[in-house]
């Protein structure tokens, strides 16, 4: 049986995909090349990697407004995570979501989440529901 | 989440499509963050610079604007944010045609919508400042915690598009700093020393975001015993915002919800508590002089100076032109001073921009830098060592390319002459 985290509705829809984890946090204008799809702030966690078509897993969302505008812009141009999960998000985070069309639960009721996911883990996220499932290990 | 009639028939598309797409987006934002019901706001203020718009949020909002006049004006006064570029002085910055023809085009999109613009975050200082409970739709992290926290006003952090809902249905969501419940202290912090200066007051909102470190957490300050000025109160809290993504700071005897007989009592915090959480976090001299020791450069050649982030007030205007008093800015160094329109209307009329510019600095008026296109003039103008008296930007522009410093407005001026950091 896959494992089953619980967290508050979300937004956007159902999707399945492979984990990128990180004890960080989020910020689209802050943290990232959006021309190379990658985390570009020397500082960050993820500093180097791909967030493209990956699941980003992280602890809060961070800074400014601008990502609110930016998530739309991104999945255009196919350079938007295929979902976030995070601790908890900001109003700008979860706007930019609603927005862009973009994958987004937050608030698990199981701890930290970016403990409870590990980098390449499958998930399948259901927003409407409030559930995560980690399909690649068992209880 | 409740609806009036009125709101219903919005959902319902009878008042047209912008406020069918407006209403629709502020219930999935309610919803999300549970909200009871919507509540009218009296300003809203967008952030619309083209960097972040980008191509498709430009045509958004062009297919919006061009909907019948009737179904696009917006209900309350709305205001703009910064935008990406001024065009009297881009090509000085190594700014493109195409940024610039983007930028047309959503100034057109957005003038159709009604929208007054102002293109500041300073809005609060040179525009309308609000009342105390006034409800607003303010977009930008900045102007927000001013508001709230300053005047005791009410508004969350509104994204763009969020801020133009706002702005086409009069209303938003009622959570978060809307509501009494989520505006009391959750995190303690008493200074042992005062700041120098507006950079050190920024370092002081660094140090007290990083340690608060979520939208929902409200710092309480306390030892505040020089009144701070409307500048250092903007510095202060622009980098708590940016830092913390804090929205709202109590300090007793400055701000009108945090007076010393009715301290705010903690709220239960909203996950986990973490280390350190709810003890009072002493702040002295040693703390202040760490941070800005953490981006220290003394020595290295630098590259760009930049005042900005929040727009300066006249009063900073003012001081760059008397810290350059004549002197000339070094030739391999870009010195550039962001304000607002109004204000550099202002500093026009007064001969600060001329003394300024007579020095070989730039005046821009209705950017801020980070919103314009940052990571494009560092690689047109070679820049990577950037200096400035703004603890917000030196945490913003890393994720541009840059190498920040942060020093004092003399510090960065003379730096500016020396062209290396002294």
């Amino acid at each position: 049986m896959p494992i089953l985290l619980r967290c508050h509705r979300g937004i956007g829809p159902a999707v399945t995909g492979a984990a990128l984890v990180a004890k960080d946090n989020f910020s689209a204008r802050y943290d990232l090349d959006r021309k190379a799809g990658t985390f570009s702030r020397p500082s960050h966690k993820l500093a180097g990697q791909s967030y493209a078509g990956r699941i980003l897993v992280l602890d809060q969302a961070k800074g400014g407004v601008a990502t609110a505008w930016m998530l739309r812009d991104m999945k255009e141009r196919g350079m938007v995570p295929l979902a976030l999960v995070f601790n908890r998000v900001n109003p700008i985070l979860a706007q930019g979501a609603a927005f862009g069309g973009v994958t987004m639960v937050d608030r698990f009721e199981d701890g930290d989440v970016t403990d409870l996911i590990r980098t390449g883990d499958m998930l399948r996220i259901g927003p409407a529901a409030g559930l995560v499932e980690i399909l690649n290990r068992e209880l | 989440m409740h609806l009036n009639d009125e709101e219903r028939a919005m959902l319902a598309g009878e008042f047209g499509e912008a406020r069918r797409w407006a209403i629709g987006h502020q219930i999935a934002v309610g919803e999300f963050f549970d909200a009871a019901d919507l509540v009218p706001v009296s300003q809203a203020h967008i952030m619309g610079d083209t960097e972040s718009l980008g191509e498709a949020g430009v045509r958004f909002l062009e297919g919006l604007a061009a909907l019948p006049e009737a179904e696009r004006r917006v209900r309350v006064p709305t205001l703009t944010d910064p935008r990406g570029l001024d065009v009297q002085v881009y090509q000085r910055l190594g700014q493109s045609e195409a940024m610039r023809d983007l930028e047309a085009r959503a100034i057109a999109a957005l003038r159709a919508f009604g929208v007054l613009m102002t293109d500041t975050c300073i809005n609060y200082q040179t525009i309308l400042p609000p009342v105390r409970g006034e409800h607003l739709a303010m977009g930008d992290t900045g102007v927000v915690i001013y508001s709230n926290s300053v005047f005791g006003a009410r508004s969350n952090f509104e994204g763009g598009p969020s801020a133009l809902a706002a702005g086409l249905t009069g209303r938003t969501p009622r959570y978060g700093y809307h509501l009494d419940e989520c505006r009391r202290a959750t995190h303690s912090f008493r200074l042992a020393t005062m700041p120098h200066d507006l950079s050190e007051w920024g370092a002081l909102g660094g140090i007290v975001g990083r340690a608060c470190g979520s939208y929902w957490e409200v710092p309480l300050i306390e030892g505040v015993t020089d009144t701070p000025g409307s500048d250092a109160l903007k510095h202060f809290g622009a980098a708590l915002a940016s830092y913390g993504s804090t929205a709202l700071f109590h300090m007793p005897g400055i701000t009108p919800e945090a007076t010393e007989s009715g301290r705010p009592l903690p709220n239960p915090p909203p996950h986990p508590p973490q280390a350190g959480e709810g003890r009072v976090g002493v702040i002295g001299r040693a703390e202040i002089d760490a941070f800005v020791a953490f981006y220290g450069a003394a020595g290295d050649k630098v590259d760009v100076v930049v005042f900005a982030a929040p727009q300066l007030s006249l009063v900073e205007m003012a001081e760059v032109a008397d810290a350059l008093a004549g002197r000339r800015v070094h030739a391999g160094t870009t010195l550039l001073v962001a304000t607002s329109p109004e204000i550099k209307h202002a500093a026009d009329r007064m001969g600060l921009t001329a003394r300024i510019e007579a020095a070989g600095g730039i005046v821009a008026a209705g950017i801020c830098f980070y919103q314009s296109y940052a990571g494009e003039m560092a690689e047109a103008n070679g820049w990577k060592r950037l200096l400035t008296n703004s603890a917000k930007l030196v945490n913003i522009i890393g994720g541009y390319g840059y190498r920040p410093t942060l020093a004092s407005l003399e510090r960065c001026v003379d730096s500016a002459v020396a062209g290396r950091i002294v």
